[in-house]
């Protein structure tokens, strides 16, 4: 817990703010020029053959053509197919690639919204409420963080109530994986909402169910919504659980897709270069627009153990 | 606090002890506990259920049809086999290598990012990106990048006329291969942990020890690196669970190959199912479980001890 709440709260929005004043106080000599401007275009150079660099590759080899996909050669195409190739992917195999995210937008969003309405009703009573079940359930909590799922016994147990292969299954499945991180960041930020606001809720004559979805649930917004950017990269991302649990191909999903159609066209590297860029571009939409919550929430991720 | 009131005897209980008492019977509690039911039901349906009918199912031959009791026989042929034996071998590997790197690079790259620096900004996206960008896609990506043959990483060393490795086709090398892109893709994670850890620390401590004359490497050795240790335990502990369990980079990249010596347990529990062998993959679920089990427990126990001294 200590670890959590050292690293989630002010120490977070410090990181955010990027800043410390004090730093920039002391007078610039020369060892701290160096430092500053030599060191940084060492490092900028380096970042960009190390982290940039595989990125420009994909997107080189999708605009080949296939034969020169073929030759995975760091170079520039030599007749620019970008857009052909994209057309061509997306039409592959009848539309598989649009359907896959289609599906995967689907699995995400249900098994978001479920994590977070699920997840927010545990952190609450967890937080607010003392009782001997607590160790209990926080106990199961990092039971579920820590023990892989046992993949066969859960396909038994879907098959038993007919959710195997099934877009619902599916969604479940990534719900319950999901619900014990964000079990932990709802307790962690319900611990920061006065209890006095529950009891004015209270003597304001507000029901249990009131109180929760009208009063404190709205006030949880920060963290459900890094709840949400965090879970749903994880879930978009996810292989293995929908390899083991929605196998086959009337379901397909984005990184199963990716995977299955690297084995079947294995001469059209420039089609399977442009199919990991549009897997990218998901991920990098959510970074523009939240970095803040996805730092957040993987900083408290911190509570992990 | 009321039982040294307690022998005044006549008071009624304080209004104080009355929050405290046991509810009573009428005032419904404003925190329900049916509120945990909804994920309640989720977590025994579909993880404790599967876990701990797990532990039944991994003393069976299992296949699609029936079930038959046969011992500890899938435990012993999971440490007879030879391949299996690997798997098992190289899960640890994986998974110390993975969170050793992960802990040094990330706390470098944390102290050089927190630092005054050119491009502070563009270098913390740019280490972190990788790690939204999903594992297959990665794999695939650096399976054509380190290509024996023509790869380009292999063209380069070529060029400079170095040894130009096998990567992933090299038993030797491919679990270490595996392990290096799963590096790169988790760094950025690591850093953001340790870098939050480092601007938690109290400025006045690095200013008093520059006062007193510390140079860099005391002030890291005995200031910033201490002072961490939240976000080192926190670190440890992530990329281990998540080194012993991996699964999809090892598959994206190799499928375990070549032969058997990149296999860890979770890509054998998936080669057994594949196979039909639904007891022996389950045993490997079971032995995965326990691996994980007796690693992260004496673990955490001891980061968190350490801590607690402090």
């Amino acid at each position: 817990m200590t670890v959590t709440e050292r690293i989630t709260t002010a120490d977070a929005r410090k990181l955010r703010g990027g800043r410390r004043p004090k730093e920039d106080r002391r007078p610039m000599t020369v060892r701290r020029w160096i430092r500053k401007y030599l060191v940084g275009i060492i490092a900028i150079i380096v970042s960009v053959v190390v982290f940039i660099l595989p990125f420009v590759f994909v997107f080189l080899q999708s605009s080949k053509t296939s034969q020169e996909a073929g030759l995975v050669e760091f170079s520039l195409p030599t007749e620019w197919l970008f857009w052909d190739n994209l057309v061509e992917v997306l039409q592959k195999n009848d539309y598989q690639v649009l359907w896959a995210f289609l599906w995967t937008t689907i699995i995400t969003v249900f098994s978001c919204a479920i994590m977070v309405v699920f997840a927010a009703m545990v952190g609450y009573v967890l937080q607010r409420k003392r009782s001997r079940w607590n160790p209990v359930i926080n106990f199961m909590v990092l039971a579920a963080l820590i023990v892989p799922p046992a993949v066969v016994p859960t396909i038994w147990v879907l098959q038993g109530v007919g959710l195997f292969k099934t877009i619902p299954g599916m969604i479940l499945i990534e719900a319950t994986f999901g619900l014990a991180f964000c079990v932990l960041l709802f307790r962690a930020f319900v611990a920061t909402i006065p209890k006095e606001l529950d009891e004015a809720a209270i003597i304001d004559g507000a029901g249990p169910m009131r109180l929760f979805f009208a009063v404190v649930l709205p006030l949880l917004k920060p963290v459900i919504v890094t709840v949400i950017v965090v879970q749903a990269v994880f879930v978009f991302s996810d292989f293995q659980n929908p390899l083991y649990f929605l196998p086959g191909n009337d379901y397909p999903t984005v990184q199963l897709g990716l995977y299955n159609f690297q084995s079947q066209t294995v001469s059209q590297f420039n089609l399977l270069f442009m199919y990991i860029l549009l897997t990218t571009i998901p991920p990098l939409i959510m970074y523009i627009f939240f970095n803040r919550q996805i730092v957040a929430g993987m900083t408290s991720g911190a509570v992990k153990g | 606090m009321t039982t040294a009131v307690a022998p005044t005897g006549a008071a009624p209980p304080a209004t104080r002890s009355g929050r405290n008492e046991p509810k009573r019977k009428g005032i419904r509690s404003p925190y329900p506990s049916w509120f945990y039911i909804p994920a309640a039901v989720l977590f025994i349906v579909f993880f404790a259920v599967p876990t701990f009918a797990s532990f039944y199912f991994s003393l069976t031959r299992w296949t699609l049809f029936d079930v038959q009791f046969i011992g500890f026989d899938n435990f012993v042929q999971f440490f007879q086999e030879p391949q299996l034996v690997q798997g098992f071998i190289n899960t640890f590997i994986y998974g110390f290598v993975t969170s050793a790197a992960k802990v040094v690079l990330g706390l470098a790259l944390a102290l050089l990012l927190t630092g005054p620096i050119l491009g502070r900004g563009y270098l913390r996206a740019v280490v972190f990106f990788p790690v939204l960008v999903s594992t297959i896609g990665v794999g695939l990506t650096f399976k054509a990048l380190l290509d024996p043959f023509h790869g380009v990483v292999n063209n380069i060393l070529g060029f400079f006329n170095l040894p130009e490795p096998g990567w992933y086709t090299d038993p030797s090398l491919a679990l270490l291969t595996v392990a290096g892109v799963d590096i790169w893709k988790g760094v950025g994670i690591a850093t953001l942990i340790f870098m939050a850890g480092i601007v938690a620390i109290p400025h006045e401590y690095f200013e008093a020890a520059r006062m007193d004359g510390a140079g860099a490497w005391s002030i890291f050795r005995n200031i910033t690196l201490p002072l961490v240790r939240p976000a080192t335990a926190t670190v440890i502990i992530l990329s281990l669970i998540g080194g012993l369990r991996e699964f999809a980079m090892i598959w994206a990249m190799t499928k375990g190959g070549p032969g058997f010596s990149s296999d860890v347990i979770a890509s054998v529990i998936y080669k057994q199912y594949q196979a039909g062998f639904f007891g022996l993959s389950t045993a490997g679920n079971v032995i995965l479980f326990l691996v994980v089990t007796a690693v992260m427990v004496p673990v955490s126990w001891f980061l968190n001890r350490r801590e607690a001294e402090l």
